[in-house]
């Protein structure tokens, strides 16, 4: 059981890298990754903001919105699916909202570090898309608590490291035309090479 | 109406939503290994950003400005399914290939930016064309992408064989880079490239 799990997030941060193979929150991937230190931040938000969504709308579409969920209500054949995006959307909105309120309480550091990145969150793919491969694939519980954290983590690490790369981009001499999004673009496509030699790894 | 025509031909080239102000990338990268899903994913986007980008601008001066964001997520979110169930009931295939990415559109963020930062401050008509004219900038650098990844990818085109590959007796030995994600990168960074060659003002200073 306990492989099963490591298996999967050992899937979720490497061979499925959400960012470099499913190019999710790909906007921020290219906007927020000039320095290691914002996109440090940034990263853990990600991680921690995805591993409470994901288990959250996990809930939510196991008890409310799935054909037959709703059983325990009396109504055993209401499929309410077509109204999951907007659940989804709500619940990461929410989310976003109460950690910034408990962070600003309780953690006042971490708040301040993270500043203007938790509100970013909400429209950032990688968190839709997670809740989402989460319905598509069918996760359980559990198995929805360590896609969560394996797919934040693997963002925060692909930005981390194309942040890491792109400050040595300063020493080099990039054609007029490719300056900013080119490279940064070319940089990413060469990241996804890399990580696609996990592809094939099975525990 | 030199306005409107600017509104309208801006988001094309001078403005691109992709090559300049990057956004949207995610599923531009994501769904381009085939033409036949590009052009259902750019119809759903066109038709997201025009719908909109016109009924937030009839109600922007009815929006409270501090939920802005939340009004405008619920706009989108309803036009996101609309478009999804109408997919999954007269293109299933399509919208099985398209998967999570019909979802997406509601955090796309060409669509949010838009209403965001258009359709609050224009009237209706002004929107619509503005909606049409970034729904159209969006799928000319999709179009283009998925044209480059399939035709050397698989040698087709729309599933129709142009290259005869050498698996079915032909001359051509497809490129099996192009259908793999990291190619859709390369092909946007050259896109860029010409671009900018092209367009010399949107060069980005050096830092």
């Amino acid at each position: 059981m306990l492989e099963h799990y490591l298996s999967l997030l050992i899937r979720s941060i490497f061979i499925e890298n959400i960012a470099l193979a499913f190019f999710l929150g790909m906007c921020t991937f290219l906007a927020v990754s000039k320095k290691v230190d914002t996109a440090i931040g940034l990263g853990i938000a990600v991680i921690v903001v995805q591993t409470i969504t994901v288990p959250a709308n996990n809930l939510i579409y196991q008890y409310l919105l799935k054909e037959g969920a709703l059983s325990w209500l009396g109504l055993s054949d209401t499929d309410l699916t077509f109204i999951g995006l907007i659940c989804y959307i709500g619940v990461i909105a929410a989310m976003v909202q109460i950690l910034e309120m408990v962070l600003d309480r309780y953690v006042p550091a971490l708040y301040n570090a993270l500043g203007v990145f938790l509100p970013l969150i909400t429209v950032n793919c990688a968190i839709l898309g997670g809740s989402l491969f989460m319905v598509e694939r069918d996760y359980n519980f559990t198995e929805s608590i360590v896609f969560g954290f394996g797919s934040g983590a693997g963002w925060a690490l692909a930005l981390v490291a194309l942040a890491g790369i792109r400050e040595k981009m300063k020493y080099a001499d990039v054609p007029a035309g490719l300056r900013g999004l080119g490279i940064t673009f070319m940089i990413a496509g060469l990241m996804a090479m890399a990580f696609m030699a996990f592809s094939g790894i099975q525990l | 109406m030199s306005k409107a025509k600017d509104v309208f031909l801006d988001p094309l080239f001078n403005k691109n939503p992709i090559g300049l102000q990057i956004l949207g990338i995610c599923s531009a990268l994501a769904v381009t290994s085939k033409l036949e899903t590009v052009v259902a994913m750019c119809l759903a986007v066109t038709f997201v950003i025009t719908g909109s980008n016109v009924s937030i601008s009839l109600i922007r001066r009815q929006i409270p400005s501090n939920i802005r964001i939340i009004v405008e997520i619920t706009i989108i979110a309803t036009l996101v399914i609309i478009v999804d169930q109408f997919l999954q009931a007269y293109a299933f295939g399509i919208s099985k290939q398209l998967s999570i990415f019909v979802g997406l559109i509601i955090t796309n963020c060409i669509v949010l930016g838009r209403a965001e930062g258009f359709a609050m401050k224009n009237p209706p008509g002004l929107s619509f064309l503005d909606g049409v004219g970034n729904g159209l900038g969006y799928s000319l650098v999709l179009l283009l992408v998925a044209f480059f990844r399939e035709l050397l990818g698989a040698g087709k085109l729309l599933g129709i064989t142009i290259l005869s590959t050498t698996n079915e007796g032909g001359w051509y030995l497809p490129n099996g880079l192009m259908l793999l994600p990291p190619s859709a990168f390369f092909i946007i960074g050259l896109l860029i490239w010409i671009l900018r060659t092209w367009k010399t003002d949107q060069i980005e200073e050096e830092n």
